[in-house]
């Protein structure tokens, strides 16, 4: 379990992480969403033990970051921003010295090597220096360091980026497999992201918690969440709004191009069974009719950009 | 100390993976050779004994050893490593520790490399070979100790020209601290306490006991308490940076 209380990072006059606290259990993949500067990497390394909070604590499995950081350390596995490694090293030297750090001794080290080579498709690059790689093979480099010694935890500072879509999905994969008996945290600036392999969303926006929900309730913030769109084959009948409109729990419609209209529901109900019953009444030809789940790029501008008003105005 | 030994080894293999261990070694050895030759008259002297070959040594190292040392933290702060090392499961003194004693051991082995002019010193005379070694001795305790302010100075910056420079500056004022150059910024304000309390912090003077062949064990405790000494200040500048 990852415990935070009340974790607070202060450079100088930037109040960077606010008085964070969560909490995250195993088998939860938590995803960190946030613009850039919002606190999610220093919130990760504060985590990771690499900067000390100002004040606050944190608890890796009843380790406190602070107070026993060793053991601490030992529960994680931590894939830094822009995954750094030596460069003058071989992937092999590496991971064999990441081993070697992490108490992994004869046949275990072999095999967990091995495994992590073999997962992460490594084996071509092994003997050229990590200096001399492609981004998304220093990612992977970077994310072999984190995993090989098996740990409880991991954190993982954007562990995608760089990487083109196979390496992606195949990235997302690994985590969700992970995921089952680690506490996995993840930060992102890619939303389709946290919908792929995230339990669980905390937005930040500089410093603090604005939103801490699953990836569904998130959208189910969307005003568009459940919008109905019903495109018809032809151009839309010259009553068709004004029927929609008429409808129960119906907020607003609205046109869009290619003969389609947009219904907006009000307190985010179900809209289908009454626009399609209407359209059979009516006979309309429709095309196409969709239900949208709501977006979370939309939540997430709505949420953070909400924010930063507010503090404009006090 | 298993982790010491881990990170000692790859900051060996790391000098040897770069140019910088045979640039270092052989700048180290022509220079020394040059100095020894041209500037100590080795053979005018006269003399089967290594005076001119050590005499030298502490200016080779106020320029070499900070070429050393400034990548030690600076680079890895730089490339960003430093996040890695520092959240791997080994406590700051481990780290400190491996990584100065790799680099020590680095210069040892570059010191080491100069035996050619002590054969060479057998083969012409009959040198006593006690004050040899104590000088051998005193070189690599000064190395240790430049090497220590080094690294420290280089856990407070990225940019290692800054480290170089003004390790450059802090070992050439402890270098000289028994001299006039440095003294004469305290003669006249300060008390004479701390004129002589500076004055006998100087590497010079007990270099130069060494060199002479006199164990002399306040010299071996001075430079042994100079390395410790900037060895915590290094783990302390770490953990200040840390914290800020």
């Amino acid at each position: 379990m990852i415990e935070t209380e009340r974790l607070t990072k202060r450079y100088g006059n930037l109040l960077a992480v606010d008085q964070l606290s969560f909490t995250v259990g195993q088998g939860e993949v938590l995803g960190f969403l946030g613009p850039n500067g919002a606190g999610k990497s220093t919130t990760m390394k504060m985590l990771a033990g690499f900067l000390s909070p100002t004040s606050g604590t944190a608890r890796i499995c009843g380790f406190d970051v602070e107070k026993d950081p060793v053991q601490a350390k030992r529960q994680i596995g931590y894939l830094p921003e822009g995954a750094p490694a030596y460069g003058e090293m071989t992937p092999r030297k590496f991971l064999e010295f990441i081993a070697d750090i992490r108490d992994l001794r004869g046949q275990e080290k072999r095999r967990r090597l091995d495994q992590v080579i073999d997962t992460l498709h490594l084996e071509p690059v092994m003997e050229q220096p990590v200096d001399n790689l492609s981004k998304g093979y220093k990612r992977r480099v970077g994310l072999a360091q984190a995993i090989i010694h098996d740990p409880r935890v991991l954190i993982l500072d954007e562990p995608t980026d760089g990487l083109d879509p196979n390496q992606k999905h195949e990235v997302r994969s690994l985590i969700r497999d992970m995921a089952a008996d680690k506490i996995i945290i993840i930060s992102t600036h890619i939303l389709e992201e946290v919908h792929a392999v995230c339990h669980r969303a905390i937005i930040i926006a500089r410093g603090r918690i604005l939103a801490d929900d699953t990836p569904e309730a998130l959208e189910a913030r969307s005003e568009r969440h459940n919008a109905v769109t019903l495109r018809f084959a032809e151009a839309a009948p010259d009553d068709a709004v004004t029927a929609l409109r008429a409808l129960d729990g119906v907020a607003s419609v609205g046109s869009g191009d290619d003969h389609s209209v947009t219904i907006l529901p009000a307190g985010g109900g179900s809209l289908l069974p009454a626009v399609g019953r209407l359209a059979l009444e009516r006979g309309w030809q429709v095309a196409e009719l969709q239900v949208e789940q709501g977006q979370l790029d939309t939540v997430f501008r709505q949420i953070t950009t909400a924010d930063a008003g507010e503090e404009a105005r006090t | 100390m298993r982790a010491i030994a881990i990170i000692f080894r790859r900051e060996m293999a790391a000098y040897f993976a770069t140019p910088v261990a045979y640039v270092f070694i052989v700048m180290f050895l022509v220079l020394s050779g040059a100095f020894t030759f041209y500037l100590g008259s080795f053979y005018e002297r006269g003399q089967a004994d290594l005076q001119p070959f050590f005499t030298f040594h502490p200016w080779l190292y106020l320029f070499l050893v900070p070429a050393i040392s400034m990548r030690l933290w600076a680079e890895e702060r730089k490339s960003g490593s430093i996040e890695l090392l520092m959240t791997l499961p080994v406590t700051m003194l481990e780290a400190v520790l491996g990584k100065f004693l790799a680099a020590w051991c680095f210069c040892g082995i570059a010191l080491a490399l100069t035996f050619p002019i002590w054969l060479t010193v057998n083969y012409l005379g009959e040198p006593d070979n006690g004050v040899i070694l104590a000088a051998y001795l005193g070189s690599l305790l000064m190395a240790g100790a430049f090497l220590a302010i080094g690294a420290c100075i280089s856990a407070t910056t990225r940019n290692q020209v800054v480290a170089f420079i003004l390790t450059v500056v802090v070992c050439f004022g402890f270098l000289l601290s028994g001299f006039p150059l440095v003294l004469d910024l305290f003669q006249g304000w300060a008390p004479q306490s701390l004129t002589d309390a500076i004055a006998s912090l100087s590497f010079m003077t007990h270099f130069t006991t060494l060199m002479k062949g006199i164990v002399d064990l306040r010299a071996v405790v001075y430079f042994t308490l100079v390395i410790i000494f900037w060895l915590i200040a290094n783990a302390v500048v770490l953990d200040l940076k840390k914290a800020s």
